[in-house]
């Protein structure tokens, strides 16, 4: 084990006063003192990480500098010509990304009758829906309420969701779960049926469903179990580059790129549907990232050049609870669930700092104060962190709790050589959702005709900070109602001629804004050379 | 400075340092992976990995993104395992004996030589969910493969050609749709939703003053 002296130091005083802290209920914060710790730890507020976009649906608003680059970085087909004449594939609903939203859009929109397809860029099921371990929210307990889970979100989200679609959302959330417990998913329940639900940062009432700790995995298998079943044509390991359009102004196809071969398609379409997911991959002002592999903001890229409004694009959530320890994990996510179970945050001198359930923003910036200002943050060898107590898990629920509910935390920790029923684990903010994205009405349509948009491309759904269990179930709803919409849709359309002139003109639009830029976008994946000098030289 | 030790990527040599993970370790050496990477979590299933140390006959099976380099380990990445998956409607099928047999009869060739179970990137008990699976206990098959990721390295070393996370799926679906008990409380809420009965509270949610909905979210009750 390579623990530093102040670790196994720190590690003696959270063992000495576990049993204090297990039984303290922390006070909450009040309004005022959670918007003053924002402002001064939350990353979202630090000015010189951000600036103005020069051009483009957004121009003048602000955006992280990483995006901004991608924004306004060149077409991948700048200079290419792309023959439009006679599309590879010609097909109703074009899905753009096979997560939990593109494939819940490929169920409903082939329940319509539709011709779908689906192009991803990995392999159906790589995305971060995978990887949401905690649980998915709906209000479908007796003391709760669509409309209490509305003001927990809304209020949570610093009252910046849009009205229509957060009340789409909780209302649509129970009928999610039921839609997901009918193909399958098999939720955590009572031998009487009833869910077993938990909180989350930031609910008033307990309505966390889960799977175990493997919560996305369960529905991201199982929705793709289904796809599989119903022959919907997926194309794996094809990115689209471009969106196309008509010569009417409306989203009409996408260009692929095989990823292997970089062979380019041409995909024709009545409707598309970006479902393309997040942004972790970006690593935004240098944070690890709790994200899958392809998470590049493709979808604002597509979606921007295309002509389509963002919304809250300047909105990141970090999660409070990222592995700081070991540097084999460092980032990866440890679900809020240990803290719905009852593990609490604890600073170096082994003292409960914060209530464990704080909303994600108010936690990671209460953690990141701990660890700067006030000094109380665990030194590793190469970063710091505070505590997060498992071992009380147990204290309160009794033996056995950790395996039965957070089997995966159990395992990612005892891989290197830490059993988190014994010890605490040690956990810094990592970037973790893209709270902003493109903006859409209430039927899932951006501000370009036939474009939707799904899942965690998506902005406004959530405000400016999203409740834990909120994006799964915005992956489901929203990923339904845009196969819905784009599919009934679809019957009306007549493709025109299409055309990549909104692309051309995107380049006109850079070079006049005078942007410089030997960039392409979009990214479609990050390069990693782990500190290999023979690499780091070159330009990655 | 860091420890380095020596790798074999798919049989050619570079040194690395020693603590990263195999995957860390390959992008080190240089390459840009596409296959063979997913969730980098260990929820995926994209980066199965086998691997000896040399000097050692034993054959090691991972998550290139859970595991850590040794000195001298060969590595071969698997990022593809022709899984059989048959294709059914799970509105028609039913949670019997017999789907398993209609489906996926292989499973009744086990030989019983364990080589799933000892290859299980995950750990588990992966011959004994065939088992149940064959005696048509999706209950206990979902349960004790529920931590599977679908990598199929167990596949790739079975003699009788199961494909064991498929029958595993099969099973985790019958379980979640027909056999696990049905949550009353769900359908009565989807029903009063579907009747309107919230639809004037939300509505009144919407249209509120802010000023009112802070007040609202600043003082309401939170459950123990």
């Amino acid at each position: 084990m390579g623990y530093t002296q102040e670790m196994t130091e720190s590690i003696n005083k959270v063992e000495a006063a576990r049993a204090a802290n297990t039984a303290l209920e922390p006070r909450r914060m009040t309004a005022e003192e959670k918007d003053k710790l924002l402002e001064e730890y939350h990353p979202d507020y630090k000015s010189k990480e951000f600036e103005l976009l020069k051009m483009g649906p957004n121009k003048g608003e602000k955006v992280p500098h990483e995006l901004a680059a991608v924004l306004q970085a060149h077409s991948r087909i700048s200079g290419k010509s792309i023959d439009l004449s006679n599309p590879d594939y010609d097909v109703d609903v074009l899905i753009i990304g096979g997560g939990g939203a593109g494939t819940s859009a490929a169920i409903e929109a082939d329940n319509n009758g539709a011709k779908v397809m689906i192009a991803t860029k990995l392999r159906m099921g790589d995305a971060n829906t995978m990887m949401a371990e905690g649980g998915i929210q709906a209000a479908d307990k007796p003391n709760d309420s669509p409309a209490i889970h509305y003001v927990d979100a809304f209020g949570g989200g610093h009252f910046a969701a849009k009205p229509e679609l957060l009340s789409k959302l909780v209302c649509e959330a129970p009928e999610a779960i039921q839609w997901l417990n009918n193909l399958g998913v098999e939720f955590d329940k009572s031998s009487d049926g009833t869910m077993i639900t938990t909180h989350g940062g930031g609910t008033s009432r307990k309505r966390m469903h889960a799977a175990k700790d493997y919560s996305g995995a369960e529905i991201m298998r199982t929705l793709r179990d289904e796809v599989l079943n119903r022959n919907i044509p997926v194309v794996d390991f094809t990115a689209a580059i471009e969106i196309i359009k008509d010569d009417k102004g409306a989203a009409a196809g996408a260009v692929l790129l095989n990823m292997e071969t970089k062979e380019i398609l041409v995909a024709r379409a009545k409707t598309v549907i970006i479902a393309t997911g997040g942004a972790g991959r970006m690593h935004y002002q240098g944070f690890p990232t709790s994200n899958h592999y392809g998470a590049t903001a493709d979808g604002l890229v597509l979606a921007y050049r295309a002509g389509a409004k963002l919304l809250y694009p300047d909105s990141l959530q970090y999660h409070p609870t990222g592995a700081a320890y070991p540097e084999q994990i460092f980032g990866a996510l440890v679900t809020e669930k240990v803290r719905s179970l009852g593990a609490k945050l604890v600073n170096v001198n082994g003292e409960v700092f914060m209530h464990p359930l704080e909303t994600r923003d108010v936690a990671a910036a209460s953690i990141i104060r701990e660890c700067s200002s006030r000094g109380n943050g665990v030194h590793t060898a190469d970063g710091i962190g505070v505590w997060l107590d498992t071992p009380m898990i147990e204290l309160k629920n009794g033996e056995g709790t950790i395996e039965k509910r957070i089997p995966a935390m159990m395992r990612m920790f005892a891989k290197y050589g830490i059993d988190i029923r014994k010890e605490p684990i040690l956990v810094y903010p990592t970037l973790h959702y893209q709270n902003g994205g493109v903006d859409i009405s209430a039927d899932g349509m951006s501000g370009v005709e036939n474009l939707f948009v799904a899942g965690e491309a998506v902005g406004g759904i959530h405000g400016r900070n999203r409740l834990m269990g909120n994006s799964l179930l915005d992956v489901i709803v929203f990923g339904r109602n845009a196969g819905k919409h784009a599919s009934a849709k679809s019957k009306d359309v007549n493709v025109g001629k299409l055309t990549l002139d909104h692309v051309s003109a995107f380049e006109k639009e850079l070079a006049e804004a005078g942007i410089e830029t030997e960039l392409v976008s979009p990214k479609l994946l990050p390069v990693y050379t782990h500190g290999n000098p023979r690499f780091e030289a070159k330009n990655f | 400075m860091e420890q380095m030790v020596n790798v074999f990527l798919a049989g050619k040599k570079y040194e690395v340092p020693s603590n990263l993970t195999i995957m860390g370790a390959v992008e080190y050496a240089g390459y840009q992976l596409i296959r063979g990477c997913g969730c980098r979590n260990g929820f995926c299933g994209a980066c199965a990995t086998i691997y000896r140390v040399k000097g050692d006959p034993e054959l090691h099976a991972c998550l290139a993104c859970q595991t850590k380099v040794e000195d001298n380990m060969y590595i071969a990445m698997l990022p593809f395992f022709p899984l059989e998956k048959k294709l059914y409607d799970i509105e028609k099928i039913k949670p019997t004996e017999q789907i398993m047999m209609q489906l996926y009869p292989e499973i009744y060739s086990c030989i019983g030589c364990n080589a799933c179970t000892k290859s299980c990137t995950q750990g588990l008990n992966v011959m004994q969910y065939i088992a149940y699976a064959q005696r048509g206990e999706y209950e206990k098959c979902a349960e004790e493969s529920f931590d599977c990721v679908m990598c199929g390295v167990c596949s790739s070393r079975c003699p009788a050609g199961i494909s064991h996370p498929q029958v595993a799926m099969l099973a985790r679906r019958l379980n979640g749709k027909y056999i696990a008990p049905k949550s009353q409380h769900l359908e009565d809420r989807v029903e009063q939703i579907s009747r309107g009965d919230f639809k004037e509270l939300i509505e009144s949610l919407m249209n509120k003053p802010l000023e009112e909905l802070k007040e609202l979210y600043n003082t309401r009750e939170i459950e123990k």
